[in-house]
Formats: structure tokens, C-alpha cells, sequence
């Protein structure tokens, strides 16, 4: 059971261990850094502890930190840098929690592996396992698992993803259990709230000013830091004030260029996917897209790695994931590919 | 049943040491810094106390300085002897404290505090004396030296250690941290040179919380913590009666059995390496013992092919309690900096396996261990 510290890994060890299961709590140690907090600080893994001796259940932290870094941090970092917006949770997914844990899970003997994240695992016509959406919409994390497997879904249990979030919060507060007030975690786990993503980029990678341009090539601002901007950014873009409101259209980080326009210029038809995967087969036609943590699913049609939208939809970031569902089922998703290569 | 090989992190109190603790946590439980007839029972405690630890440790009662324990032993004896204007906020000059790489963290984060110099190791995790001897100059006040490694088991040279800072740097006092080594060791043998010299009850049966600096009559020491004056004014606070006590009496009994128990523990150390070696292929000690002193009682073994996190795991499932290197805060494994500092190869490191014997240790605790590590081994190689 990997227990972040937080209510709904607590509450999920709780009806594990009710159901039955010999359950063993690992909280991974990701990050040593200054911004230590979120998912991996000592603070946390003080709680999941405290639940797991509450719960009777033994617990165990595992020090995933080389790993975190060269698959997580390191990544996140370059892609800032390619003007790129990365969506770090989603690699610690897929290269920490469901790739390094499910492996030493394995290797010493576990049946199954369970997190705490809202989503269910439900089932195709023919019984292909899939990730599918948990009960609480609003909480829903299918999201972030899109990357899960066949083999990884046969023995993975995800336990609250049958319950809203305040079932949760009301479980861990029947049960007593530390957590139940806890706040959600926010943002970037390894970047420090109290100075900022600026900051820690600016200690890794050079933070370039950028020339901000509208469609026809007239230099209308500048930005600070080319290496922080995201397509469909608004504000901040040092431009005059008033007027219709301007959007991030096009980063080029080779050049150091933001193109903006309006609201009506981030429309677009479609958009390429990279490093596209699938939870059991191949997938082309009719599918419905997320492209955020919480955004609304839109309706578009794939073929091979184009994405053609049924409605015109805005652009999406370069690097942000992609999730390709059927109804409530995830089949699969890539990442939006960068117009600059 | 449990077979406990941890015993360089913590052994076991022994009996006779909470024979000696209970009465001070029961019928006699006085400050000892009063004036009545209670207190001075409890007085007498800690002078009984002061005495024993004093033969053990070579030097006079007086020059006992009763701690918390082995860290704030080190921290007193690195931070205490800083030159005077350092303790009145001004910055240290660079180089005033020299130490080695592979010091317990009580020590190398103090002197990275004052910005010390640190002195390379060889392979054996000795101190590399050519290296020492360049960082030696008269500006060095201190030089801290310890006596066992916690990790490894190595044995440092104090002696040619204390020859070299006496003829390149004359002025600097001389501290060693003997927290692991009063199991296997004269102490009072081995530091006689030295200045300063730290303890700790946990290591060798007593109970965690208490240990000792020894501060030799002449050293300039300032205090760390004020207040009452307790200790002849070098640590303000009241004593732990209960728990001074019982480090006596864990020093006697460690004393008196020193001999024996490193015959014992060596031997039993050794078959367990043997039967390992041959039941593991790849299985390594990390210190050549033909190369290097180590002390009896610790077995560092390197296990290609395995994660001391995962191969721990499986050794606990099979009843079997080791360590990897130092554990952090929040209790995972990291990478040992002493295991660096020897440049051990990374493939061998990751796998690091600190089995460690102690007092209480007996043939079935080794013959579990003979038992649960071979098929671990297996099962992660397997998986890998």
C-alpha cells in the first residue's frame, strides 16, 4: 500500500486491512531537496507511519530518490527549458509508482500493489481490464494513470476510488485516523511554494528574456523567462493593458519567441500525439479526450497519432498528457506534441 | 524468533545496568545537586559513576564531562574548543578543525559548521596519513579522529595519528569519537593521547540518552549548554542520575567481559562470513580484514546484484534484523558517505549489508542469519 501521508492512501490501507489483506505501508522518499514536502517530506511520512501503527500494519519508506530525480526532476526541467509544459505527477506515475514500486513490490513477494489515487479498474466488453473513473467526478484521477498496464492493472487495487471525498474524509474521521483534516497536496511536490517555480529553474537551468509577438510578427512585450510560459497564458506577458485579452498561442524556446493572439486564434482542429500508449491494444476513431487534471472530456477522432476535434478546442500546452477515454474507460493517451522540434 | 544483528546501532541494556537504573527512578530519585541527604545519595551515584567511567576511559574523575550522549559528546568537544573570539560570533577561520571522511555526522556536520577540512580515507576506510599531514598547519586548533567506524568496523591509527598532529600542528588539541569502540577496545589504551574522548551508554548496554566527553584537565572548553553549572560548569542541566548509573555499571560489566566477548563474537563474526562467502556467490567483505584493524563483532558485506533496502526487507520477513549504512530521519536508506569516502564501486555499495554482533549475540542469531541471507540474495537476483 503506498502511503503518501495523506488521507486518501490512509483511508485506503484502512479498508485494505479491513477487507483483510497483509498489508504492509511503504511511503517512498522522492525528494531531499529544499522543497521537501508534498508527497515525500519527513512530515509525511511521520503521518503515514502514525496511521499505519494505528491501523496495526507495518510500514516501510523506501529511498526512490536517484530515481526521482533522473526520471522526474531532470525531465521537468528540460522541458521547461524545450518550452515545454511538463506534468511531473504524471511521470512520477508512470516511472516511480507504477514502474519502480510495482518492480520491488514484485521482488519481494507482494500479490498486489494499491494507491490511494480516485479511479477504479474496470473492465472492456471482452474483460480487458482498464483504468476507468472514480465515483467522485470532481476528484477523479483516472487522469494521471492513463500510462497503466494489462499486467500493472491485474494486481493493482485502488480502494477509494469507489468513494467520494468527503466519504473519505468521513471515514478517516470515524476511524480516528490522523489524516482526516489534512489538506490536499498542491502543485509540484519538489518545487518549494515559499520561492516559486522561477526560483528553482532559475537554479538549474538559465531563465532567457523573451520577445513577445503577435500573429503578424510585431514585437508587442516581453517576458522574463521564456522558460515559464505556457500556451493559453494570459497574464503576464507584458503587454499594454485594455483591449481584447491576449493569449499565449506559440512558444519557441529555440529563438525565445511567445507568439499571442486571441481568444479566437487558440482555437484549433486537432493535435499530434507523441509517445503514445496504450492500456491493452491499439486504438483509432471515435474517443473522448482529456487534456488536464479536472478538464472537461471533449469528443474527437484518432488517426494514428493525429487527434482531429469534433469541435474546434483550444490548444493544448506541448507536453501536457493527453487521455484518450471510452465513456468512463481509460484507453489510453500520449503526450501533445510541440510544434517546434 | 528474531535474530537481532543490529548491534552497532543499539545493544541490548544489559541486566546489570537496569539493576543499576531502577533505584534511581524509584527510592532515590533526589537532584543531585541539593543539599539534603537525598541529594547527596544521588550525588554519590554520579561520583561512583564519574570513577568508573574514568578507569575505562584512562583519565582523572574530574576530566568526565556526563552528556546526553555520543553526538552531544562530539558536538562539545568540535564546538567548545573553537578559539574564544569564534564563541563570541566571530566567523572561524577556514582550516581550524580537521577531521576525516567517514566521521559519524555528529562530527563531519559540526565541522562542516566551521568550515573544517576533511581528510581523505583509503580503501579500508583508514585515514589517509599523507592527506592529514597536508591539511596539518598551526592555524589547526583541532583535530577529531575516530577510534571504530560505525559503519565498516575500521579501526583508525590514533597513535600515528597523534604523532603527526603533534609535529604539524603542536597547538591542536586532539578529540576521538570512541562511541563503538568500548565492546572491543581499551579505550584508555588507545586514546591515551588524546584530549578529548566521546561515549555513548547505548552502544555497549547502556540505556540510549547518556554518554560521556572526556575534557583532560588544561582544555580550554566552553560550554554549550548554561545554566545550573552541573559539571564543573562545562554542561549546565541536572544530571540523568538514573541513567549515568546505569552506563557504569554497562561499563563494568563491558570491561570485565572484554576479552572474552571478543574471542567469542570474533569467531562467531568470522563463521558467519565464511558461510556466507560460500553460500553467496559475489559476497564480499567491504574491508580487506588482512589490510586493516576491524573490530571483532561488525561483518560489512557487499552483495552484488541486490538493493540493501529490498535485501533488509526480506531479511526482516525471515526474522532477521541487519542494516544497510545510516538511516535518515524519515528512516529510508541512503548511500552511505562513508562507503563513498572508501570509493567502494557503486555496484557493490548499493548492495551494503551491516551485520553486527554485540554482547547479547549468540550462534543462533549467526546461524539465523547463515540461513535467511542466501535465499533473499537469490530472490532479488532473480527479479533483478
Amino acid at each position: 500500500m503506498a502511503m503518501s501521508g495523506g488521507v486518501d492512501s490512509s483511508v485506503a490501507a484502512a479498508l485494505l486491512a479491513d477487507a483483510g489483506h497483509d498489508v504492509v505501508g511503504v511511503t517512498l522518499k522522492l525528494w531531499g531537496g529544499a522543497g521537501d514536502r508534498g508527497c515525500c517530506s519527513v512530515a509525511d511520512v511521520e503521518d503515514a507511519r502514525r496511521v499505519a501503527d494505528h491501523l496495526g500494519i507495518d510500514h516501510h519508506v523506501f529511498n526512490f530518490a536517484e530515481d526521482f530525480q533522473a526520471k522526474v526532476v531532470a525531465p521537468y526541467v528540460a522541458a521547461h527549458a524545450a518550452g515545454r509544459t511538463p506534468n511531473p505527477c504524471i511521470e512520477c506515475n508512470r516511472h516511480l509508482k507504477f514502474d519502480r514500486l510495482v518492480r520491488r513490490a514484485d521482488a519481494l513477494g507482494f500479490d498486489a500493489v494499491a494507491t490511494g489515487h480516485h479511479a477504479r479498474i474496470g473492465h472492456d466488453g471482452d474483460g480487458t481490464p482498464r483504468v476507468a473513473r472514480g465515483v467522485d467526478g470532481a476528484k477523479d484521477q483516472s487522469y494521471v494513470l492513463y500510462m497503466l498496464d494489462g499486467a500493472t492493472l491485474g494486481r493493482l487495487l485502488l480502494p477509494v476510488g469507489e468513494l467520494t471525498k468527503a466519504q473519505v474524509r468521513q471515514l478517516a474521521a470515524d476511524r480516528g485516523l490522523r489524516t482526516a483534516d489534512k489538506a490536499e497536496s498542491q502543485d509540484v511536490c519538489f518545487v518549494p511554494s515559499t520561492s516559486g517555480r522561477a526560483t528553482f529553474l532559475g537554479q538549474r537551468i538559465p531563465l532567457r528574456t523573451g520577445r513577445v509577438v503577435d500573429r503578424t510578427g510585431t514585437e508587442v512585450g516581453h517576458v522574463d523567462a521564456v522558460e515559464l510560459v505556457t500556451i493559453g497564458q494570459r497574464k503576464g506577458l507584458g503587454l499594454a493593458g485594455g483591449g481584447v485579452p491576449r493569449y499565449v498561442l506559440d512558444v519557441d524556446a529555440s529563438t525565445a519567441t511567445v507568439t499571442v493572439g486571441g481568444a479566437e486564434d487558440l482555437l484549433t482542429d486537432g493535435l499530434e500525439l507523441d509517445d503514445l500508449v496504450w492500456s491493452s491494444r491499439p486504438h483509432h476513431g471515435p474517443v473522448s479526450v482529456q487534456c488536464s487534471a479536472h478538464g472537461a472530456p471533449r469528443p474527437a477522432t484518432l488517426g494514428g497519432t493525429r487527434l482531429t476535434w469534433d469541435q474546434p478546442q483550444r490548444r493544448v500546452a506541448p507536453g501536457q498528457a493527453v487521455v484518450l477515454y471510452h465513456d468512463d474507460l481509460v484507453l489510453g493517451g500520449g503526450l501533445a506534441a510541440s510544434a517546434h522540434r | 524468533m528474531v535474530a537481532y544483528l543490529d548491534h552497532a546501532a543499539t545493544t541490548p541494556v544489559r541486566p546489570g545496568a537496569v539493576e543499576a537504573l531502577l533505584p534511581y527512578l524509584t527510592e532515590c530519585y533526589a537532584n543531585p545537586s541539593g543539599g539534603h541527604r537525598a541529594a547527596r545519595e544521588a550525588r554519590r551515584a554520579l561520583d561512583d559513576a564519574r570513577d568508573v567511567v574514568a578507569v575505562a576511559l584512562g583519565c582523572r574523575p574530574g576530566e568526565v564531562v556526563f552528556t546526553s550522549g555520543g553526538t552531544e559528546a562530539d558536538n562539545l568537544a568540535i564546538f567548545g574548543t573553537l578559539p574564544a573570539a569564534a564563541r563570541d560570533g566571530e566567523a572561524v577561520r577556514p582550516g581550524t578543525v580537521v577531521t576525516t571522511a567517514v566521521e559519524h555526522h555528529a562530527v563531519l556536520h559540526a565541522v562542516d559548521a566551521v568550515h573544517g577540512r576533511v581528510a581523505r580515507v583509503d580503501r579500508q576506510g583508514r585515514v589517509d596519513l599523507d592527506h592529514l599531514a597536508d591539511l596539518l598547519d598551526d592555524d589547526v586548533r583541532l583535530v577529531s579522529v575516530m577510534l571504530v567506524n560505525n559503519e565498516v568496523g575500521t579501526v583508525q591509527p590514533l597513535d600515528e595519528v597523534a604523532a603527526l598532529v603533534r609535529e604539524r600542528a603542536p597547538r591542536a588539541l586532539l578529540h576521538t569519537d570512541a562511541v563503538q569502540a568500548l565492546t572491543w577496545l581499551d579505550v584508555a589504551e588507545r586514546a591515551a593521547g588524546y584530549d578529548l574522548i566521546s561515549i555513548s551508554a547505548h552502544k555497549f548496554g547502556g540505556p540510549k540518552g547518556t554518554g560521556a566527553l572526556v575534557v583532560r584537565d588544561g582544555v580550554d572548553l566552553a560550554a554549550r549548554l548554561v545554566g545550573g553549572g552541573q559539571e564543573r560548569d562545562r554542561r549546565s542541566g541536572t544530571q540523568n542520575v538514573a541513567g549515568i548509573a546505569a552506563m557504569a555499571a554497562a561499563v563494568t560489566e563491558t570491561v570485565a567481559s572484554r576479552a572474552a566477548t571478543v574471542t567469542r563474537l570474533g569467531a562467531d563474526r568470522a563463521r558467519l562470513v565464511d558461510r556466507l562467502q560460500a553460500a553467496v556467490p559475489g559476497l564480499e567483505e567491504t574491508v580487506d580484514r588482512a589490510k586493516a584493524e576491524v573490530v571483532p563483532g561488525v561483518a560489512h558485506l557487499c552483495v552484488p546484484g541486490t538493493e540493501s533496502e529490498a535485501l533488509l526487507f526480506l531479511l526482516e520477513d525471515a526474522g532477521v534484523y541487519g542494516a544497510a549504512g545510516s538511516s535518515c530521519s524519515s528512516g529510508a536508506t541512503q548511500l552511505s558517505h562513508v562507503l563513498a569516502a572508501m570509493a567502494v564501486p557503486e555496484h557493490l555499495g548499493r548492495g551494503a549489508l551491516r551485520l553486527s554482533l554485540g554482547w547479547a549475540s549468540t550462534e543462533a542469531d549467526v546461524d539465523a542469519a547463515i540461513a535467511a541471507v542466501p535465499p533473499a540474495v537469490e530472490r532479488l537476483r532473480a527479479s533483478a
